[in-house]
């Protein structure tokens, strides 16, 4: 492996996070409610990252094992220092608390250890929130397209970053392809402050809901998360935006170069709104059924919970804790489901579904022709069977870490809808899920140890699993790997 | 500039890495899976799967704002259709490789009925590079600028040189010819040096001069130049058809080896007058019995690089003067320079300088522009000729006068027929020929070279 052109990374990604937060600085010391010498602290110490800049690597080229290892270790650190400012302001006096609300942060995750929001600084609230940011598109992508590093081997770290199957350039250039990703997030982002600003909220509210919608994280600076404005408004620019930052940014790229036809005939995206709308449609009945709500109320009320769950947001507008099983099973599976491949969303990936979908009718059409020759094609191109291999193994190794998680989780549970739905909202970088640690409720009474493995749960899913699971390999570490 | 390359053989690879690294936007387009992940994973380009002849395929890469399409698929047909489709589909400029010598009678009617902007055929390439290596055998390689005014001639320093262990500036006063020595290889090393640099056995010498004097300089040093007769080539392909039939017209004889039956009948009559001879060509005995050693030179042209290796050094034992060998893989080549053979060729790279020359020059304003560009010691440095089209701040100050970025140097101007080894007292003018050699770095012009100095 590479290990200077890894630590020389690391060094970056410590001076990129120290200059992200800058902005939550200038919160603090507007706000002054003390917060600033914590912030002050830790962007010293991420300074300190520039000593590792000026180490040369022997040679210039990355290889898979070193983008891998790059964007794991990237996170591993991004999360340890962006848990410092919780610990030193005191919001968060437990490390093992600040680093789970980091972790939270950065995968997109949304789930917080904190009991109660309001009343805690801005400043803090704000980094809270632009973790999510942050993480949503990655700082590794950044740092590709802000410096000109390590050329041509640079794609495996856009491989090992970004979510989905096969992910892919936009441009023929790495870097340009990173700038135009940034770009069209940047956009966006502002785009939710302007229209979250006309709809009457505040400045710094609309800033930190356009961070967690663009992340798909959940964070929000009230203890009712979106439920708290009150406002069929509100709610509607949010939901709108989280289903927009679900899609995948290839596609935005199509429709920014007014190539509609490709984006509507994507299948990915017909299957994600298919999905979406019928979600709605039976939650919504559902809900009717037991007279729970009006017949508006329901609607908006569905559609709110569907949005956020399937682009694994977070963001409440309602207690889905008390509403029928049906409901709760749909939303659950929503969870699983997740959002498109190259989005912001976490998840399995609505094509992975689509795949393993096609792969199950494609099984039983050979039960009756068992020499039949048939390839799957999605959006009329042909899958390659690599990748139709990878998407299902990817599923099994998803399921068998969610299994193994709740194991782990279920020491100290009262019930199992609280075990399970709390590693699968971790794993899919949601955030809020039923029982205990439903949208009223909150992961402070999880043990230490089980924060930690929610934690990892959080990382392996929003780097989706392999390259957090290969550091665990020893042969990994080793130089010369055999 | 956007490109788009069809076809990830070899020839395709090695431009897109060549392109690529001169920050072009390069995609790729080819059918098969595995040579597109190759280089998605080691290039940084856009990879797309599909045919180069459909239409989908190519708007898919992006025909529409494409300025130069390469078709370089193994067949000469997909690549005609390919650049004619591209070229209805609106790329700018097209380039195909067309290597079949059916076809080369008819490249001119090919080439304006398909509204190629460029052919391009590596195996006569490589066979035009060897003739110019038959004629200068001395040397490992010799290219020419300026029309063939000026020369560069490589030329590796053996113990027994007079001019070793003395410093550059030297030798000018011993050896009265006026060269240049514009670049030295030493190892997997190339420098640019001073006069005071000192010449040690083992390097290679890049020697720029007009050919009387380049000539001279051989002589004076003790590499006399012999004059080739007798040429054996061993493999039949199509480089070893084009060479041989240049090399008739010059009157030299030739040998050629060939396995196939078939292509043996085939090639002599295609070239009734050399010497077809059907046998194993990387045979020893047989290479005996056809007297090797009394041989001027040997051209080993298989397709196998470790059978053009051997028989190489077969023949290098059995002392024959030039030995030119044939090597496609051209990652070895730290492995191959080992070896102790003096020219190594290579289609593929002679293409992908082509290729370049034509790209740089196409990019550049109309200030200064490339007229050839030479990729020498491994890619390491290039020799570039610039023409100066339009005044600039530079011209009419003498050199010494002028700030240059490091590591180039300007080691022949020609200016209408005089050729100028220029000192620190010479200046540029408009119309210059300037050739100049550079590490490290890709000059689009002649700007790029000389540092605006501050006014002081």
């Amino acid at each position: 492996m590479n290990h200077r052109a890894v630590i020389r990374s690391l060094g970056i990604v410590m001076l990129c996070e120290g200059a992200f937060m800058v902005p939550s600085l200038v919160v603090a010391l507007f706000y002054r409610e003390g917060d600033a010498p914590a912030f002050l602290i830790t962007i010293a110490i991420l300074l300190l990252g520039a000593l590792l800049v000026p180490i040369k690597p022997p040679k210039n080229g990355l290889y898979a094992r070193d983008g891998l290892a790059i964007v794991a270790l990237g996170w591993l650190v991004m999360s340890f220092f962006g848990a410092l400012p919780f610990v030193l302001s005191g919001s968060m006096p437990r490390f093992v608390d600040a680093l789970f609300e980091s972790v939270s942060g950065f995968t997109t995750t949304g789930a917080s250890i904190l009991t109660r929001i309001e009343g805690l600084p801005h400043g803090i609230l704000f980094w809270r929130s632009f973790t999510h940011w942050i993480g949503g598109m990655g700082v590794l992508l950044l740092t590709l397209a802000i410096l000109p590093m390590a050329g041509a081997g640079a794609v495996h770290i856009l491989r090992a970053e970004s979510p989905g199957p096969s992910p892919s350039k936009l441009v023929p250039k790495l870097a340009q392809t990173a700038k135009i990703l940034y770009i069209l997030y940047i956009s966006l982002t502002l785009a939710e402050v302007v229209a979250l600003l006309l709809a009457g909220m505040s400045f710094y509210d609309a800033l930190i809901h356009a961070f967690g919608t663009a992340g798909t994280g959940g964070f929000s600076n009230r203890n009712a998360s979106v439920g708290a404005y009150n406002s069929l408004a509100i709610d509607l620019i949010i939901a709108i935006f989280m289903l927009i930052f679900g899609v995948s940014f290839t596609l935005h790229y199509q429709l920014l170069r007014k190539n509609w036809k490709s984006f509507w005939r994507d299948e990915e995206l017909r299957f994600y709104l298919t999905v979406v709308a019928l979600s709605v449609a039976v939650i919504t009945w559902d809900v009717l059924r037991h007279q729970l709500l009006t017949p508006g109320a329901a609607l908006r009320q569905s559609f709110f919970q569907v949005s956020s769950i399937i682009t694994t947001t977070g963001f409440a507008t309602a207690d889905f804790n008390t509403w029928p099983a049906l409901s709760k099973t749909i939303l659950l599976a929503l969870m699983l489901v997740g959002a498109s491949a190259g989005s912001t969303g976490g998840g399995i990936k609505c094509i992975r579904i689509l795949m393993m979908l096609k792969l199950i009718r494609r099984e039983m059409t050979r039960m009756k022709h068992p020499q039949i020759v048939q390839s799957i094609r999605i959006g009329g191109r042909q899958v390659d069977s690599e990748v139709l291999h990878s998407a299902v193994l990817f599923i099994l190794f998803y399921l068998t870490i969610l299994a193994a998680a709740v194991f782990l989780v279920a020491m100290d549970v009262q019930d199992l809808v609280t075990g399970f739905s709390a590693v699968l909202a971790c794993i899919s970088n949601i955030g809020p899920g039923l029982g205990m640690v439903g949208p009223t409720g909150n992961y402070a009474a999880f043990s230490d140890f089980s924060k930690m493995v929610l934690s990892l749960c959080m990382l392996l899913g929003r780097l989706e699993i392999m390259p957090v699971a290969v550091l665990a390999l020893p042969s990994f570490w080793r130089r010369v790997s055999i | 500039m956007k490109i788009i390359i069809v076809g990830d053989g070899k020839v395709g690879y090695t431009l897109a890495e060549n392109l690529a690294g001169e920050e072009h936007d390069v995609t790729i387009v080819d059918k098969n899976p595995e040579a597109l992940r190759r280089a998605h994973d080691n290039l940084d380009v856009m990879c797309v799967k599909g045919s180069g002849v459909s239409g989908t395929t190519l708007l898919e890469a992006g025909i529409r704002e494409t300025d130069l399409l390469l078709a370089a698929t193994s067949s000469d047909e997909i690549n005609m259709v390919c650049a004619l489709t591209g070229k209805k589909l609106g790329a700018k400029r097209t380039v195909a490789r067309i290597r079949d010598p059916e076809y080369a009678n008819e490249l001119v009617m090919l080439k304006s009925e398909l509204e190629l902007d460029m052919i391009i055929n590596p195996e006569q390439a490589a066979a035009l590079e060897i003739v110019k290596l038959l004629q200068f055998p001395s040397a490992i390689n010799v290219e020419s600028f300026a029309r063939g005014r000026v020369r560069v001639v490589d030329l590796k320093m053996t113990n027994d040189v007079p001019i070793v262990g003395m410093p550059l500036k030297k030798i000018a006063s011993r050896i009265n010819s006026s060269v240049l020595i514009g670049a030295i290889e030493r190892g997997d090393d190339v420098f640019i040096p001073d006069g005071e640099a000192i010449v040690q056995a083992g390097d290679t010498l890049y020697i720029v001069g007009n050919s009387i004097n380049t000539f001279n300089f051989c002589k004076a040093i003790g590499k006399c130049t012999l004059r080739i007769r007798r040429v054996m080539i061993v493999g039949g392909g199509r480089i070893g058809y084009y060479l041989s039939r240049i090399i008739l017209e010059t009157g030299m004889k030739v040998k050629l080896i060939e396995i196939d039956r078939e292509r043996c009948l085939e090639l002599s009559e295609l070239l009734p007058d050399a010497l077809i001879i059907q046998g194993d060509g990387t045979s020893t005995d047989l290479l005996e019995s056809e007297n090797m050693h009394d041989m001027d030179a040997f051209i080993a042209l298989t397709g196998r690089d470790e059978d053009n290796l051997i028989v190489s050094l077969l023949a290098r034992q059995a002392g024959v003067q030039k030995v030119i060998t044939k090597v496609a893989r051209i990652n070895s080549d730290s492995l191959i320079k080992a070896l102790d053979l003096d020219s190594i060729i290579s289609p593929r790279l002679i293409t992908a300088n082509h290729i370049l020359q034509y790209v740089r020059g196409l990019k550049n304003a109309a200030t200064t522009s490339i007229e050839t560009l030479y990729k020498t010691a491994n890619g390491q440095a290039e020799i570039i000729e610039f023409l100066v089209k339009q005044d600039r701040w530079y011209l009419n100050t003498p050199l010494k006068k002028l700030k240059m970025v490091k590591n180039t140097l300007v080691a022949a101007i020609v200016r209408k027929n005089e050729i100028i080894i220029p000192h620190g007292s010479d200046d540029l003018h408009r119309d210059d020929r300037v050739i100049l050699f550079v590490k490290g770095l890709s000059p689009e012009s002649l700007d790029d070279v000389f540092q605006v100095q501050e006014p002081l």
